[in-house]
């Protein structure tokens, strides 16, 4: 039996190639010089420069977190490249994009150009650092909404990016946040005007090509009085035997009665089956419900990296806000993960949700960390928590370490955990009624995940499902 | 029922089997035909459960001696799902919970299969929803149960209706049933016996394996075994089961004993 968990969770990576794209690199290595290149090579307003380099400098004064869960090498920071774009061009149309870089997209699988349109999503695609191209834009544009690039907002609608850049992740929050503000390259830029409910899904996928290259992506997405947006966000990345940093930062804002739905699939390389190479994925996420009755939900499937670190959280600040995650996080052979949420509860009557469900296979260990915390002028604030683990073969582990921090006593809060086992006896009953070990695996897994996938939309769900199985498919021998 | 001339199911010759090296099994020899119903009864870690675990191919068991004919074929070169789609079923003596996953498509998916493997057309989900609601109403099961995971929370008399109920999805050409009168209160044990009688037919069989012969007095066997340390020590018709319930085991085994000493 052991032998049919082993083959199911072994299985090569699948999007482990290298695109051959001439791209223009900065050299190796992090300083204020550095990071004045970056802001010239997209050139930046001072003020950005100023907002960059005063995150550089409380960045150096940080030490590295090591309250997490995860054991890793001292990670050299002047050993990583902080700038890589493919050669500059002027992008017309889809046309013009580079067509060994849309072949990468095809092998991936993402949805764009034509097969774009009619699953009516519009991606913004970025690439080791820049934004090559986006879909859509003037249908959205038409709707008085704006997603682009984070550094075409910054040319373009640099009022409000000042507005609420570093507004709800400061600059000097945590030290991957510092050294995101510090260096971030690119990301995506959205922001939907009151009252203006987004017609499509927006969507971006993230890919990591260079070796050694670190990826620092901002992603800034805005929703004014009454407007609601769905956005969806893929991650995958090259084989390489390095390790390679991805170190993100994602700030939502929620004015009054609008709605932000974030949903990440994460298949960042997880390393191989002796945990060499890998993606550490140290990313900051948090969303501001600002306004009354806000609400903002994140929805995340994590199966790669060889280390995620990773908390989206909510800061219901408005009345009657809601925060909501869903979580489903799978780690196998090696990889390491200490993730969940914080959601803190500042307004009144003000609602979260917490579900995380996180399966272990392998040597893995996977985390569940979240913080619930009430503040004193949260009255009849309420949390419902619940937390369960999977454990597949016995080599592997799971944790749940909740924090929960009630300053008002008119607040309900519950937590729920259960670790469960996928165990011989339950694989023998499958195939005792005829059902072979991995698709008995696979239905398992897909009912014990069912409460999360329900959350993602549908295209989403169904690529989530088959990931799932594909991270823990073989032969059965 | 019981007819000389019937297909041979199954062919035990001198089956041996170990789990965690300790050898259960030592020597068991048993055919079956079609139309029979045979009855292993025995005291605890006689080694009853062991071989209806080992004919199914549980993974923590393993063969040291012997073979197994199902239908003429040999049936420990096919893995257990295939043992499963060539028509062998086992009701479990402890059916197993599965958190997460639904009843009704759980069992969709099994009847599908082997339907499937038969060249069957298969039902789509609301086919199979009334195919599946006539079946429960003659196990006297709500249909609430459909909406419940798989043996999750079910009461130990609700697993074993649940087994039954996968048995006569399947239609399975031999059925073992591992202690299926456990956990059933009276009322229970007639429905569920009622249900297993249904399903027979002259083409297909049943092996109980039970410790009581109250179960037998509602599934009649045509013959009952004795196993005692991993060996059927004697073999009877329903009498013998009677006879069991009054006197116990240790006259078979006095009975074994001085046989056996007579030989030598």
């Amino acid at each position: 039996m052991s032998t049919v968990l082993e083959n199911l969770v072994n299985r090569p990576y699948k999007h482990g190639f290298v695109t051959d794209i001439e791209s223009e690199t900065a050299p190796k290595g992090l300083s204020e010089d550095t990071i004045r290149l970056i802001s010239r090579k997209k050139n930046e307003p001072e003020w950005l420069l100023e907002f960059r380099l005063s995150a550089y400098r409380h960045w150096l004064t940080m030490p590295e977190p090591a309250w997490p869960n995860v054991k890793y090498p001292k990670i050299d920071f002047q050993d990583i490249i902080y700038y890589s774009a493919p050669r500059p061009k002027k992008l017309g149309s889809m046309d013009e994009v580079d067509p060994e870089l849309l072949r990468t997209f095809e092998k991936l699988g993402v949805p764009m150009n034509e097969r774009a349109k009619l699953a009516g999503v519009a991606v913004d695609v970025i690439f080791d650092s820049v934004s090559v191209a986006t879909t859509y834009k003037q249908k959205l544009a038409e709707a008085g909404i704006i997603f682009c690039s984070i550094s075409e907002a910054v040319r373009e609608h640099p009022e409000l990016v000042r507005k609420y850049l570093g507004t709800v992740v400061p600059p000097g929050d945590n030290f991957y946040a510092a050294l995101n503000t510090a260096v971030f390259t690119d990301g995506s830029f959205c922001f939907i005007p009151r009252g203006v409910k987004c017609p499509m899904e927006l969507s971006t996928y993230f890919r990591i090509n260079t070796e050694s290259s670190g990826q620092f992506e901002r992603t800034l997405i805005i929703a004014e009085d009454g407007a609601s947006v769905s956005y969806l966000e893929g991650c995958t990345a090259p084989k390489f035997d390095t390790n390679q940093l991805h170190a993100a930062v994602v700030e939502l804002i929620a004015l009054d009665n609008a709605n932000i739905k974030y949903s990440t699939v994460q298949n960042w390389y997880a390393g191989d089956e002796k945990g060499v190479g890998g993606i550490y994925n140290f990313v900051t996420k948090r969303g501001l419900c600002k306004g009354v009755n806000a609400k903002i939900s994140w929805t995340q499937v994590e199966t790669g990296s060889a280390i995620t670190w990773k908390y989206p959280s909510c800061v219901l600040l408005g009345d009657n806000s809601i925060g909501e995650f869903y979580s489903v996080a799978l780690t196998n052979h090696h990889q390491q993960a200490d993730t969940g949420t914080k959601m803190v509860h500042i307004g009144k009557n003000t609602k979260s949700t917490i579900i995380s469900k996180g399966i272990s296979a392998g040597h893995s260990n996977n985390s569940y960390r979240g913080l619930v915390r009430i503040t004193a002028k949260a009255e009849g604030a309420r949390n419902y928590s619940q937390c369960d683990s999977m454990l597949i073969g016995s080599q592997c582990g799971a944790n749940t370490f909740p924090y929960i921090q009630v300053h008002n006593h008119t607040a309900k809060v519950e937590h729920e955990a259960t670790t469960s086992k996928i165990g011989e006896d339950q694989l023998f009953y499958f195939q005792s009624r005829g059902i072979g070990a991995e698709e008995a695996v696979s239905m398992i897994i897909n009912g014990f995940c069912k409460e999360v996938f329900k959350q993602l939309p549908m295209e989403f769900a169904v690529e989530a499902t088959k990931l799932l199985g594909l991270k823990l498919e073989g032969s059965v021998g | 029922m019981i007819n000389s001339n019937a297909k041979v199911l199954l062919e035990v010759r001198n089956l041996s089997a170990t789990v965690a090296g300790v050898e259960i099994l030592k020597g068991i020899n048993l055919t079956v035909r079609a139309g029979e119903v045979h009855a292993i009864m025995g005291p605890n870690g006689s080694g009853k459960s062991t071989l209806a675990k080992v004919l199914v191919g549980h993974p923590a068991y393993g063969v040291s001696d012997g073979e197994v004919l199902f239908e003429g074929k040999n049936l420990f070169a096919l893995a257990p799902e295939e043992r499963s789609r060539a028509g062998l079923f086992l009701g479990f003596q402890y059916p197993v919970e599965i958190a997460g996953v639904s009843n009704s498509a759980f069992l969709r998916l099994i009847y599908n299969t082997v339907q499937g493997a038969r060249g069957k057309d298969e039902l789509d989900p609301l086919e199979f929803d009334d195919f599946v609601r006539e079946k429960m109403k003659l196990l006297d099961m709500d249909p609430s149960f459909l909406d419940r995971s798989v043996n999750d929370g079910f009461s130990g008399g609700e697993k074993k209706r649940n087994e039954i109920l996968q048995m006569a999805l399947l239609e399975p050409k031999l059925a073992i049933l591992d202690e299926t009168d456990s956990g059933l209160d009276i009322d229970a044990l007639r429905t569920v016996a009622n249900s297993v009688n249904q399903l027979m037919t002259p083409h297909n069989a049943v092996v109980l394996v039970t410790h009581y012969q109250r179960l037998l007095n509602y599934i009649v066997p045509d013959y009952v075994h004795v196993m005692e340390g991993g060996k059927i020590i004697k073999t009877g018709g329903k009498a013998l089961a009677e006879e069991l319930e009054s006197r116990g085991y240790d006259w078979v085994m006095d009975e074994y004993k001085a046989g056996a000493g007579a030989v030598a």
